[in-house]
């Protein structure tokens, strides 16, 4: 029988009885456009961190103290703890030639109280290269200066979200709040670096370790939780890496382990790209099972469809059709209709992602991100599952005994 | 060499412990170009016998040759050509495919052959029987004996050396009866085709040149019919 008129017949089949093969599809139809728009999902939220920390910039490294030291909210005073004067010394052109810029960073958190508002944010003790060395920038006022930090100033710049909750529109520059009921004036307000990072104070580091803090170590040095590391380019991290190892190492007389931990921004997408790959897993897991699921729809309509047709099969071996005629014919069927389901599934799901991306869903801006590799993945696994579930009824089919098939009714 | 050479050949079927001897050794040779009834009370074994000569089931036992070869060797696909090459099967109950036109049912016969231009030759077979202004029907829009002319036409349209009929008209009226026996006859003395009908009614049995009577899957005779009838269908009537 010619190709044509396998498909002719193929299609007819599936064309009489329409109410069953779009029930047939559904199963299908949920699954691929449950796969399309999940991994439109995942992709979206990959573009948005990667974007993320692509901004802070390639060249950043960050030095922590591993726990072996007080904990990070103050108190301590271990001689393990990074110090400000740690940071100093990575500035050193000769141990530290890879490094661009340092910028120590106190972190605690409090009560944030203006006129007629208040709320609690997470407030960082920075430098001024603070600003430069992560990108953050100002949209009113100034920025904190070299000044500020050796006078230990009590003045404050605020996340642009919290000048919005404690000021709404207004302009809070030259504004008096209180952090932790000390006084501080506001000299500036930052542009937005998006969710999480716009909730926040920035203060001098010498006015956090003085007023906010007890972040002293027994020689009165002050105790820092990270320290930004600049590169000189995006090409000597590993140096800088090495670099800071070693004078920390000098520094703080290490013998076996580091009590200090590096990381960069490639190893913190590394680690995301890891994440997103087990979240991909998950979601093909899924997908899979779905699949699954609508395959054995096909395959149980499949066999009805054969048990219906019996008849016919008989009529049609009466006529000549050998076994891979039957055989061909109910497998086309069934390709068909996974093939039908999963394009449909395709269609829809692009829709859906064409729909909710750049929705505000849930206080999140989502984005989404359709992907041709995961449509053709989706559509060539409908079809391998088509014909996985399809050859065994079709099998069937085809080994009917033509005189039987032709008493059955 | 006869077209068809029977060698006692038996059909046994197995009910649980106890076989049923469908065919119980029968020899029999028909000649290219005959027209023979096979007759016999119910259960007798005459489908089982058509069957096996349509190449739809073979012999348990014993020898089945057309045209000399050997059928009881073929394979499932040698079987199925030669269905559609050699032989043409009309049915009692017609057996056409309800959710197809007339056209198409008749096309059925020629998809599983090779490839040739298949629409004129599907028209041509169903206007040779005269229904040429039914083509679009579905077999629920026909009647009895249309339905019929419409399984002889998908039989016909591969143009079979070896036409097999198992009560062809045993589901139709006195009228539509002779109409298609005047159908075969005319394919049997025009075109000189092999007709071979199962039959309970004497009448039609009387339209053949030979009449086979089969008892408990044995032949039980075997008589020529010297001046067959001819079927003439009533004027200006059309099943
Ligand atoms: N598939 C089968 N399994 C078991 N026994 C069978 C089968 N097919 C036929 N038989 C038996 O074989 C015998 C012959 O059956 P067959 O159908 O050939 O009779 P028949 O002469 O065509 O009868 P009728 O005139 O009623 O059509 C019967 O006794 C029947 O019960
Ligand atoms: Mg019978």
């Amino acid at each position: 029988m010619s190709i044509l008129a396998l498909l002719r017949t193929a299609w007819f089949s599936i064309g009489s009885n329409k109410l069953r093969t779009g029930l047939t599809l559904l199963g299908m139809i949920i699954g691929v456009a449950a796969v399309i728009s999940l991994m439109a999902i995942g992709r979206g939220s990959q573009n948005t961190i990667t974007e993320r920390i692509e901004s802070l910039g390639s060249d950043l490294l960050f030095v922590r103290p591993t726990s072996t030291g007080g904990s990070i909210f103050g108190g301590g005073g271990d001689s393990d703890d990074l110090t400000i004067d740690d940071a100093v010394a990575l500035l050193d052109p000769v141990f530290a030639p890879s490094v661009a810029a340092v910028a120590p960073e106190i972190q605690t958190n409090g009560q944030i109280v203006a006129a007629d508002a208040d709320t609690f944010a997470s407030i960082l003790g920075v430098t001024s290269d603070y600003f430069p060395v992560r990108n953050f920038t100002i949209d009113l006022g100034q920025a904190i200066t070299p000044a500020h930090v050796l006078n230990g100033s009590r003045v404050a710049v605020l996340g642009s979200q919290i000048s919005e909750t404690l000021y709404g529109s207004r302009d809070p520059v030259g504004q008096t709040i209180r952090i932790n009921q000390k006084v501080f004036t506001v000299i500036g307000v930052m542009d937005s670096k998006g969710a999480g990072e716009d909730n926040r104070v920035l203060v001098p580091i010498t006015t956090a370790a003085n007023r906010l803090t007890s972040n002293r170590t027994a020689d009165g040095s002050i105790n820092v939780q990270t320290i930004n590391v600049k590169a000189t380019s995006g090409g000597t991290v590993d140096a800088a890496e090495a670099e800071i190892t070693t004078l920390l190492r000098l520094r703080h007389e290490v013998t076996d382990e580091d009590d200090f931990l590096i990381t960069n921004q490639q190893e913190t997408l590394d680690t995301l790209n890891e994440t997103n790959e087990t979240f991909a897993l998950f979601l093909g897991a899924i997908a899979g099972i779905s699949l699954l699921v609508g395959g054995i729809g096909i395959m149980n309509i499949m066999l009805v469809s054969v048990t219906e047709r019996t008849r016919e099969i008989g009529i049609r071996k009466a006529l000549g059709a050998k076994r891979v005629d039957i055989l061909y014919q109910f497998v086309l069927e069934a390709l068909l209709l996974s093939i039908a389901g999963g394009g449909l599934g395709v269609a829809i799901g692009a829709v859906l992602v064409r729909l909710s991306n750049g929705r505000n869903i849930a206080g999140q801006d989502v984005e989404t991100v359709f992907s041709t590799d995961i449509a053709l993945l989706a559509l060539g696994v409908s079809a391998v599952i088509g014909l996985f579930f399809g050859i065994y009824p079709a099998a069937r089919a085809s080994r009917l005994h033509p005189i039987e098939a032709l008493r059955h009714d | 060499m006869s077209l068809i050479e029977l060698e006692n050949v038996k059909k046994v079927y197995r009910v649980g412990e106890i076989e049923v001897f469908a065919l119980n050794g029968v020899t029999l040779n028909i000649d290219q170009g005959e027209m023979v009834a096979i007759m016999g009370p119910s259960g007798s074994g005459k489908s089982t016998l058509m069957n096996i000569l349509g190449c739809l089931d073979v012999p348990t036992s014993g020898s089945y040759r057309i045209e000399g070869d050997e059928v009881g060797t073929w394979g499932d696909n040698r079987l199925a050509k030669t269905r559609n090459e050699r032989i043409g099967f009309v049915f009692q109950t017609y057996n056409l495919l309800p959710r197809l036109t007339a056209l198409d049912n008749v096309e059925l016969a020629l998809l599983y052959g090779r490839r040739g231009s298949t629409k004129p030759q599907a028209r041509a077979a169903l206007a040779a029987v005269g229904l040429s202004d039914r083509e679009g029907h579905k077999p629920a829009e026909l009647s009895g004996g249309q339905q019929q002319r419409v399984g002889i036409a998908r039989a016909l349209v591969k143009d079979p050396v070896l036409l097999l009929a198992d009560e062809p008209t045993g589901n139709l009226d006195s009228h539509s009866s002779i109409e298609i026996m005047a159908m075969l006859q005319r394919l049997n003395r025009e075109q000189g085709r092999t007709v071979i009908i199962v039959t309970h009614e004497p009448d039609i049995a009387e339209h053949t040149q030979r009449a086979i009577t089969i008892k408990d899957g044995l032949v039980v005779s075997d008589v020529r019919i010297e001046n067959p009838r001819i079927a003439v269908p009533s004027e200006g009537v059309s099943a």
